[in-house]
């Protein structure tokens, strides 16, 4: 099962690495991992989707605990979050096709950002699932590069993490 | 202002630290350091091997309940301390390594002797730095002696480049504390205690299984309090041995892969497991799903994450093992202390019942050098008084089971990590930090020659360890796994008659007593212990003596491969 953890950190070197480096460790896999920093700069978060059982996440949160420089952990409850991911896709275009694609684009509400003769660069926020979508959508014109943040999230009302 | 150098700043915080003893190597990158400890009263033990000071230092650390600290060179100085790191890491010791690196504008460009050896460590650490600021320095110092000692005890790494050790800070620079993710538990939850007490009471087969984080936290006394008082009997990890004393009535003694068939079955058909700063490694569980499957657990833990790890948890309480034994003991004894020891009284006398009609083993009888009639000699011609090293193997099995511990400290062995060659330079350590105590390594003659060169850091710092040699000519333990469940096919398992032990110490200047009969074992014993030097006696033990009981890997440890009763 999928689990998006939220990782509040002491903004210094080093410690990404320590943090994925556990992740690999313990025989977890990342599913994403998107990393910033928030509202105070010697505080970065870091979001991770992960795959793992119940026992597994726990054990997850408790050995993040263990980093010295981890400051606060919450798993987020997917239905109590907004969750947003940013991707860049290059598709290729012809003339010929060209309109029907930005038709596709319109739909999603998604952004051309480049045009060139021979592609388009898309870009798209949103949740996974509409992201997965899309490319599926744009997959049968070729798909030249796809590049993405990975999700961030962030819970619904005004208590903070 | 004063200005004073980086190396002069870490030998001052270190001095704040309490830090009397190094155990370290010099090299390039440590030669500013080790120029300022030239003149420093702290006392540097030149080990032979970096893998030696680390070890020296974690055992200094168990002897003591201080803070062991190593210094090394970087590159291969640094990488030859990972072994002792990860074996400090994984028995939770209280270490603080300071490593060289090259000069802060090199790192990254594969300079000469440049190691990555924060990223090496990071696994293998509680906490470690690269120093990048000299500004940083104090306050670093400060913080991994804070970290190595407190919440769960481990390592600390700190990689301090050359070009830091030269420059100038303020002489009077202080350093602070602060690290707004580290705030270790030490009081357990008072409804937790409340509750833990009230599953004691009703219990009528309960357990105390008691770990090496007794002893660290200081724990032993209230334990065995606390056990004694409420009649409830004490299994012990490897770790714990010496937490509850062993020769009490109610000591179950080792459980687990080698441990007592009494201990296994206790833990088999108990109701309740009371566990203490133990961590349910897979040697004392064997398979984890046949493990006390009628029990359930109260798991009392330092560290949060150990809880619901390996079993599942009724009463889960993190804390430091004395504050909360402390505090179960006196909501416990608030309850009816009478009525809960009669209560559990048929199996307190069953367990002991079965204590007396399966005790540890060997033939007694036989004429032939045993290494466990070597291991009770050394109990007896030492009181039980002695500081008890091990190397891991066979040896390091007769060893917890044959020798009787019964004070915290005096046992002094590689658990997790299970490091061949510990032993050695473990002694040295202890001796270094008891130098009041015997100190002995019992050893392996596999084992020892993965670290026999400290023999020259002994003798050369007159520190006069002994060394017991169980040489059977074998890998044993390997031996005995290729015996038991590999057909006797012993590959590359048989070390025997290459080596002369007794003029492999004499050489480096100690003395060497071979013994191959059993009615000199005794005197040999007594020789080494009167003689003020390093000595290692080579006793020549029958060769493929097994060690028993033992839990086949993968098996659940009712199962027992035995002696014939
Ligand atoms: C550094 C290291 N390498 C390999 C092993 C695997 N191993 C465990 S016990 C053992 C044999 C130890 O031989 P010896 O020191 O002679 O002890 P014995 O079992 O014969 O008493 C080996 C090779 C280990 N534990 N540590
Ligand atoms: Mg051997």
């Amino acid at each position: 099962m999928s689990h998006i953890i939220s990782v509040l950190v002491e903004n210094k070197a080093g410690v990404l690495a320590k943090i994925s480096g556990l992740f690999s460790r313990r025989g977890f896999n990342i599913d994403s991992l998107a990393v910033g920093t928030t509202e105070d700069k010697t505080v970065s978060r870091i979001t991770i989707a992960v795959q793992a059982d119940q026992r597994g996440i726990e054990q997850v949160v408790k050995q993040l605990y263990k980093l010295i420089n981890v400051l606060k952990i919450q798993e987020l409850e997917p239905a109590n979050i907004v969750e947003r991911e940013l991707v860049l896709i290059k598709v290729a275009t012809d003339a010929k096709n060209r309109a029907e694609i930005l038709e596709i684009v319109n739909i999603f509400r998604a952004n051309i950002v480049d045009v060139a003769k021979k592609s388009l660069l898309i870009e798209i926020t949103g949740t996974s699932s509409k992201v997965e979508a899309l490319r599926e959508l744009l997959d049968p014109y070729g798909i030249l590069e796809l590049t993405r943040t990975g999700k961030i999230a962030c819970t619904r009302g005004s208590k903070r993490l | 202002m004063r200005k004073i150098t980086g190396s002069q700043m870490i030998i001052k915080c270190l001095k704040q630290e309490g830090v009397e003893v190094i155990f370290g190597y010099p090299g390039g990158k440590v030669i500013p350091l080790y120029d300022t400890l030239f003149d420093s009263d702290i006392r540097h033990i030149l080990v032979r091997h970096e893998q030696g000071a680390s070890h020296a230092a974690d055992a200094y650390a168990r002897a003591t309940g201080k803070v062991g600290v190593c210094v090394s060179t970087s590159g291969p100085g640094a990488t030859n301390l990972v072994t002792g790191i990860a074996n400090a890491h994984m028995d939770s010791v209280p270490m603080v390594a300071i490593t060289g690196q090259v000069a802060t504008a090199e790192i990254g460009t594969d300079a000469f002797q440049e190691a990555d050896i924060t990223g090496i460590t990071a696994p293998i650490t509680k906490h470690n730095y690269l120093v990048k600021d000299i500004n940083n320095l104090p306050s670093v110092i400060k913080e991994a002696f804070y970290i190595a000692s407190t919440g769960r005890p481990g390592p600390v790494v700190i990689d301090i480049p050359v070009d830091i050790s030269t420059a100038m800070i303020d002489e009077n620079a202080e350093g602070k504390i602060d690290l707004p993710g580290y705030k270790p538990t030490y009081k357990g939850n008072q409804k937790q205690i409340k509750q833990a007490a009230k599953k004691i009471f009703e219990s009528k087969k309960p357990v105390i299984f008691s770990g090496g984080g007794v002893i660290s936290s200081g724990a032993s006394e209230i334990l065995t309090h606390f056990a004694q008082k409420a009649k409830i009997p004490v299994i012990t990890s490897m770790l714990g041995l010496g937490s509850f004393p062993e020769d009490h009535p109610l000591a179950l003694n080792m459980a687990g892969m080698h441990g007592t068939r009494y201990a296994n079955m206790a833990f088999t058909e108990t109701d309740l497991i009371i566990a203490v700063g133990a961590r349910f490694d897979d040697r004392v569980t064997g398979k984890v799903s046949g493990f006390a499957p009628h029990a359930s657990v109260i798991h009392i833990d330092i560290d949060p994450a150990e809880i619901g790890k390996i079993v599942d948890v009724t009463v889960p309480v993190v804390g430091n093992a004395k504050d909360v034994l402390t505090d179960l003991s006196q909501r416990y004894f608030e309850l009816d202390n009478r009525k809960s020891i009669q209560k559990k009284k048929p199996w307190v006398d069953y367990l002991m019942g079965l204590k007396e009609k399966y005790p540890l083993m060997y033939d007694k009888k036989s004429p032939n050098l045993k290494p466990s009639y070597i291991v009770e000699k050394l109990y007896e011609l030492t009181g039980g008084d002695a500081i008890i090293c091990t190397e891991v193997g066979q040896n390091q099995m007769w060893a917890a089971q044959f020798y009787t511990y019964t004070k915290p400290r005096t046992w002094i062995s590689s658990g997790g990590l299970g490091t061949m060659g510990f032993g050695l330079p473990a002694a040295i350590g202890a001796k270094t930090g008891r130098p009041d105590k015997t100190v002995i390594d019992i050893a392996g003659d596999g084992s020892i020659q993965m670290v026999s060169q400290e023999l020259a850091t002994a003798v050369s710092n007159q520190i006069p360890v002994k060394i017991m040699l169980l040489n059977n000519g074998y890998l044993g333990m390997v031996r005995q796994w290729q015996e038991l469940f590999f057909k006797k096919r012993y590959a590359q398992t048989c070390i025997r008659e290459c080596v002369d032990f007794v003029k492999l110490v004499e050489a480096y200047g100690g003395v060497g007593i071979r013994v191959t009969d059993k009615k000199d074992v005794e005197g040999a014993i007594k020789k080494a212990l009167e003689i003020d030097n390093v000595v290692m006696v080579d006793f020549w033990i029958e060769g493929e003596e097994n060690v028993y009981p033992m839990v086949a890997p993968g098996a659940p440890i009712s199962e027992m491969l035995e002696w014939e009763y």
